[in-house]
């Protein structure tokens, strides 16, 4: 059954106990927010929001907790994270003259319409290529691992698996919690939870990226200045066809619409949705948008939906 | 305070200057007003009072002499000197006075900030625009690395090689690590502040937890004016006693080396003699001293084995890493070999970010650095968190 799922913004100003009440959530939660790391155990706040009968996963302390059981696994999940660091390492090199040609391609105006419209179609489509290659590279790079490693015959992860497997089958919600996007998705594959979503998701920053075919991580503001927007890898794929921009005027440079409009061209047809603070989306049948969800046009503007 | 400049334009100081008659409540008063030096938009004023037969505020700035005269103000005690620094200068420099046969030399006493290095104390002036990053300063919210002492028993170096280690905080041996080794290693913690530097960086999230081995040398003009045995302590014993007994990265991306002045030469040696080992270089204020014809570099003896170093690696330039950091103060006699420099390394394919301070040749132009250098060598994971 394919689950009801709210997208939020980020939850400084929490929003999590009324849209639980409007999605009339009245029995048990399960919490994720393994994005927050070594403080998951910091959950009195988050618990209190999701109602009485929530219950936090802790898939953090699971998977820390795997990798003290187990140092053969250990050892090569260490050696699996250095592969995807270095092929990442390597993308972005590649990424970052795709992106320069297709920006100064872009820029030329001493040519013929037609011609710079082909031009920059194709540097375009360099840089979509390069991301769909990574991504499968990095999906091929997890297939290898997983089909090696049998997790599901690893005692410790089988064991895990399991309690969050029994756990998730009585929750009527997931809520997932935002952080670190990598820990979340690595969590999220680890323990198995797409099998188990409940009725319904409802999930903010990284922990919705987490849940998307496609996570893609961006930030205009970095202290090295603005860091490329790159492909990182797939989450559970549960939310279909919808590329996450949580905090996007925090982190991008909206006002920059030549840079906004490539983001957008970039990764359509899937819609790049922003997540600014106070904003829900309750997604239709299939993941479909609402109509007034806020969105990056291919003008780089982002359309002003009422979505909140 | 610092006062800003009349709307007429007329400096501080002459508007004390003007007032007759100029008694000593009078300078008392103007000097309890204002901080000194006075900053006006980029006229800094520097004031001393006392008696002397000449005084003159002795500073680095190259293209300006050493030592400039300050003027007395009428007949008074009070003298004073007006200097253009441009936005974002911080300058160091110190008063120095003449009684009779008998000259002086000393930190300003109207002026309490200071700046500190191996040499002693310095007094420093901020001119408009300079501001201590606050990721400098200590953070209650960053989670301290811990710093262990390592000694490591040196074939090449013939002595014992102490080694100050900075561990992350949260640091967990299954995870992995890249490594940033810090020439210089007590004088960056004790002077550019640097483990407290990386404690707020790490906690920002702009750089990535890095375990650093901060170095320290013997006899340091020699070991690091391009030294084969300062170059295999490095890249022959330090890495892999570091790499086997530490979750590190173990491959070049995940390896650094970081020098100032005569650390940037050393880290750039070491590279030159095993280029496929580190992937990163942070060359601050190098002391990349070259000659174009002949000998005559005007640095002194210690300087003969870095001008030969330099200028056959100018020669022959070759990449000895991915990628460069590299800085330079425009107050420093180094800015010109260190532009010069740059298309150098860039010609030998590698990828160089260049960046220049109105500072000078100091341990606070290099703290100052620090994160748009490890920010870039070693880029946090920002781009991971969405809270």
């Amino acid at each position: 059954m394919t689950p009801s799922i709210t997208l939020l913004g980020p939850q400084r100003r929490p929003t999590l106990d009324r849209v639980l009440s409007s999605l009339a959530v009245d029995g048990p939660v399960a919490v994720v927010n393994a994005g927050w790391q070594e403080r998951e155990s910091d959950d009195a706040e988050i618990l209190a929001l999701a109602g009485r009968q929530a219950v936090n996963l802790r898939l953090y302390s699971r998977w820390m907790d795997v990798l003290r059981a187990d140092p053969e696994y250990a050892a090569a999940e260490r050696e699996h994270r250095q592969v995807l660091d270095e092929l990442r390492q390597l993308y972005l090199i590649r990424l970052d003259h795709a992106l320069r040609a297709e920006s100064a391609v872009t820029a030329r105006t001493d040519a013929h319409a037609h011609t710079l419209a082909m031009a920059s179609a194709d540097a375009l489509e360099a840089v979509q290529l390069l991301d769909a290659t990574h991504l499968a590279r990095v999906a091929q790079l997890h297939d290898d691992f997983y089909g090696t490693w049998r997790l599901e015959e690893r005692g410790s992860i089988a064991g895990h698996r399991a309690e969050v497997g029994e756990l998730l089958s009585t929750a009527q919600c997931l809520v997932v919690a935002g952080g670190h996007v990598g820990d979340l998705i690595r969590v999220l594959h680890l323990f198995h939870l797409s099998p188990h979503v409940p009725p319904r998701l409802v999930a903010w920053s990284a922990g919705a990226m987490a849940l998307t075919p496609r996570v893609v991580l961006f930030h205009d503001r970095a202290a090295q200045g603005a860091s490329l927007t790159e492909v990182f890898d797939a989450g559970i794929g549960v939310v279909p066809g919808l590329v996450l921009l949580p905090h996007a005027r925090r982190r991008l440079l909206t006002d920059d619409v030549l840079r906004m409009s490539a983001l957008a061209r970039r990764f359509a047809p899937d819609p790049c949705l922003v997540l600014d603070d106070g904003v829900r989306v309750d997604l239709g049948p299939d993941g479909a948008l609402p109509p007034d969800a806020r969105v990056v046009g291919t003008n780089g503007l982002i359309s002003e939906g009422t979505a909140a | 305070m610092t006062t800003a400049r009349t709307t007429s334009g007329e400096l501080a100081v002459h508007r004390l200057t003007s007032a007759t008659p100029l008694d000593a409540a009078t300078v008392d008063r103007f000097l309890g007003e204002h901080e000194i030096p006075v900053v006006e938009g980029d006229r800094c004023t520097f004031l001393w009072r006392g008696e002397a037969d000449e005084a003159w505020v002795c500073q680095r700035i190259v293209g300006l002499p050493d030592r400039i005269a300050m003027h007395r103000v009428h007949d008074s005690d009070l003298w004073y000197l007006v200097l253009e620094l441009p936005e974002g200068s911080r300058v160091e420099y110190q008063i120095e006075i003449r009684r009779g046969e008998h000259y002086e030399r000393f930190n300003d006493p109207l002026n309490e900030k200071r700046s500190h290095s191996p040499m002693g104390s310095s007094s420093v002036c901020f001119a408009v625009g300079y501001r201590t990053p606050d990721w400098v300063l200590p953070d209650p919210d960053a989670r301290p690395g811990e710093l262990r002492e390592l000694v490591i028993r040196s074939e090449a170096l013939g002595r014992d090689a102490h080694v100050t280690l900075y561990l992350p905080a949260r640091f967990r041996p299954s995870a992995s690590y890249p490594l940033l080794v810090v020439h210089d290693g007590g004088d960056f913690l004790q002077y550019a502040s640097m483990k407290t530097v990386l404690d707020n960086l790490v906690h920002r999230l702009d750089v990535a937890e890095t375990v650093v081995a901060f170095t320290h040398p013997g006899e340091r003009l020699h070991e690091y004016a391009n030294s084969a045995a300062h170059s295999r302590f490095l890249t022959a014993e330090l890495l892999p006693e570091l790499e086997s007994s530490l979750p590190l990265v173990g491959q070049r991306a995940g390896r650094c080396l970081l020098g100032s002045s005569f650390g940037g030469v050393a880290a750039l040696s070491a590279a030159y003699r095993s280029p496929d080992t580190y992937g990163s270089l942070v060359l601050m204020s190098g002391s990349f001293v070259f000659t174009d014809i002949g000998n005559d570099h005007g640095g002194g003896p210690v300087f003969d084995p870095v001008v030969e170093f330099v200028n056959g690696y100018r020669a022959k330039p070759r990449a000895v890493a991915d990628r460069i950091f590299q800085s330079c103060g425009v107050y420093e006699e180094l800015i010109v070999p260190n532009r010069s420099m740059v298309h150098v390394f860039e010609n030998a394919g590698m990828q160089v970010r260049y960046t220049e301070a109105r500072d000078g040749h100091s341990w606070e132009n290099w703290r100052d650095r620090l994160r748009d250098a490890l920010s870039w060598v070693y880029p946090g994971p920002q781009k991971l968190y969405y809270e």
